[in-house]
């Protein structure tokens, strides 16, 4: 019988597929089920993020961060703040630092919560997602309580926080803390031996230490390949240096070790928020320049030169020097960096933002090649997109 | 994963430096530290050769290109920058590389030195317009299909030039040029008393006076 030539058959994952994410557009070519070329079209969710930074001031900046990964809104704010910091060359009040740290890990549980249960989600498992959702709507009041806002929280600011802790709220976050753990066992009751999670997740996606790094991954993907790399630890920001913690690695570089690593990331990240409220110190929560952080509002009432701090920060703004600097947060899916060029004025001549979800995308042909099409669904799953940022 | 303390990394990021500058002495310039942040340039017809020893070199180590991006500059002779930012997690540093370019003159594409500058020079191109020679894959990334324009360049207006809506009679999405009910309203916000050295009608006395006053 001769040799047919069958042409790959091309098809489309989503935009609007529950398993891509957001609006992820996967063209594939299928030889059969099996992927023979995966090509994301992403920019569905383009807003111009970038310029629309280039036309406000530093301080009109921050709520943009907010909306880039919408499931850890602060952890990327505090990449901004700590760049416009070292232009500045400002310096934060411990306890600004310590509040800061608090809710960067609690931006990590949510955002592990979501990643976890909708993976499992993707692979087969419900009842993860309508149990970590619970607990995410709990730190979303935790978010609520200390800046007003469930997701645009605009709440680390270059200089410290917004305001203060709201009386209470470390007990209540610490009565989180103790109950959450029992949360984590049985998520991985579910999970973690499950045999049709196993199976869909083991041995899918592998990714080697040498192609993680050239692929420019971070976070839990490059340590669920075995590479012990964790910003927060080597390159410490804000008070990370004073916290006690591990940093899980995995051993296999597929899905599953990437699962595992983020399970595990939970626990550590429960260990700094208890090392966070235990250390709390007191003091003011930003900076007192009033060159760059504005006054409180009664101070305002009373003092002239607070009025005119007030007024001439909410309408001019701070100049910020001349410089530039590439600042990078360990942002719950990895490195998460702002590119900030400044030109001396009061808005950012530059400012390009580093997503870890960008390089993870881009890489999808390299991970998906010759897996299956289910096998796909599970890649994205593990390596924690999100559309906000990747697109911005 | 060792942390080192900031005398330590100071130290350790200026003999980098120096080590840089006499391997690559001819290809690379202005190899500077500024905030502790190792920066330098090169010239567009070594950046292969500059990016390969980076990534190579037993002591350099630069394993991953974690960003790579545009700038435009449209006051300079070469109006665009290219900036690749290094990361070598042996050495725990990283380092940044600038190198400038035009319209016209392509940058030659990263991608066979480091995979991850595939898209990254994508969106460059699909951003500023900064040509990569040599790209396996020089598509737009971001903007809508069939966009025209590069829109992260300075003359390029915030609003852009059209706008879409879904058109009842036609049944589908159409474009339309961006009818603004109100002006873009952009702010020069270098307030006068400071930034402004033109002298006002009778008040040529001004700058005799001592620093402040006036």
């Amino acid at each position: 019988m001769a040799e047919t030539q069958i042409k790959p058959l091309t098809m489309n994952f989503g935009p609007q597929h529950p398993a891509a994410h957001g609006v992820l557009r996967l063209v594939l070519e299928m030889d059969g089920e099996v992927v023979e070329r995966a090509d994301p079209h992403i920019g569905l969710l383009h807003r111009g993020t970038e310029k629309l930074i280039e036309y406000k001031t530093y301080l009109q900046a921050v709520p943009y961060f907010d909306r880039l990964d919408y499931v850890a809104p602060m952890n990327q704010e505090h990449a901004y703040a700590l760049a416009v910091e070292k232009l500045l060359g400002l310096e934060v009040p411990k306890r600004g630092q310590y509040i800061r740290v608090l809710y960067a890990e609690i931006g990590r549980v949510l955002n592990h919560l979501l990643n976890l249960t909708t993976f499992a989600l993707d692979v087969g498992a419900m009842t993860p997602l309508l149990w970590g959702f619970e607990e995410r709507e709990k730190l979303m009041g935790f978010y609520e309580r200390v800046s007003g806002a469930r997701l645009h929280a605009a709440y680390f600011r270059p200089g410290g926080v917004h305001q203060d802790l709201p009386a209470g709220l470390l007990d209540d976050i610490k009565a989180w803390a103790e109950q959450f753990p029992k949360f984590v066992d049985d998520m991985e009751s579910l999970l973690t031996e499950n045999r049709i999670f196993k199976q869909r997740t083991v041995d899918i996606g592998v990714v080697t230490r040498e192609e993680a790094l050239d692929h420019g991954f971070s976070g839990p993907v490059l340590r669920g390949s075995g590479v012990p790399w964790d910003l927060r630890v080597a390159q410490p920001y804000d008070a990370y240096s004073e916290m006690d913690f591990d940093v899980p690695i995995g051993k296999t570089g597929d899905c599953y070790a990437r699962y595992l690593v983020r399970v595990e990331e939970l626990r550590q990240s429960l260990r700094i928020i208890d090392q966070c409220i235990e250390k709390m110190p007191g003091g003011p929560v930003k900076s007192t320049d009033r060159k760059v952080t504005a006054p409180r509002r009664g101070e305002m009432k009373r003092s002239m030169e607070a009025l005119i701090h007030h007024f001439k920060l909410y309408t001019e703004g701070y100049h910020v020097p001349a410089g530039e600097t590439y600042t990078a947060v360990e942002a719950p899916k990895g490195e998460f960096a702002v590119y900030l060029v400044s030109d001396g004025t009061n808005k950012p001549y530059r400012c390009k933002i580093r997503a870890p979800g960008f390089a993870f995308l881009a890489a999808m042909d390299f991970l998906c090649k010759g897996h299956m099409l289910a096998d796909t669904v599970a890649i994205i799953g593990s390596l924690d997109i999100v559309f906000g940022e990747i697109d911005r | 994963m060792a942390t080192a303390t900031p005398s330590e990394t100071v130290t350790a990021l200026n003999d980098l430096a120096a080590y840089i500058e006499s391997q690559l002495g001819q290809d690379v310039s202005d190899v500077v530290i500024v905030r502790d942040e190792l920066s330098m340039r090169c010239r567009s017809s070594s950046v292969l050769r500059v990016l390969t020893f980076l990534r190579d070199d037993s002591q350099c180590h630069f394993k991953a290109l974690m960003d790579l991006c545009g700038a435009d500059y449209p006051q300079r002779d070469e109006r665009f920058e290219v900036v690749y930012n290094l990361l070598s997690i042996r050495q725990n540093a990283r380092v940044r590389l600038k190198v400038s370019t035009d319209e016209n003159t392509p940058v030659p594409s990263a991608t066979a030195v480091f995979s991850s500058a595939g898209w990254l020079e994508r969106e460059a191109w699909d951003m500023y317009g900064i040509y990569f020679a040599d790209h396996p894959d020089l598509r737009r990334l971001l903007t809508d299909y069939g966009f025209e324009g590069h829109p992260m360049r300075k003359d390029f207006p915030l609003t852009g030039y059209v706008e879409v809506r879904y058109d009842d009679a036609q049944k589908r999405v159409i474009y339309e040029p961006v009818k603004l009910t109100q002006d873009f309203r952009n702010f020069d916000f270098l307030s006068p008393w400071e930034g402004a050295r033109a002298a006002l009608p009778g008040d040529e006395k001004a700058d005799t006076l001592p620093e402040g006053r006036g």
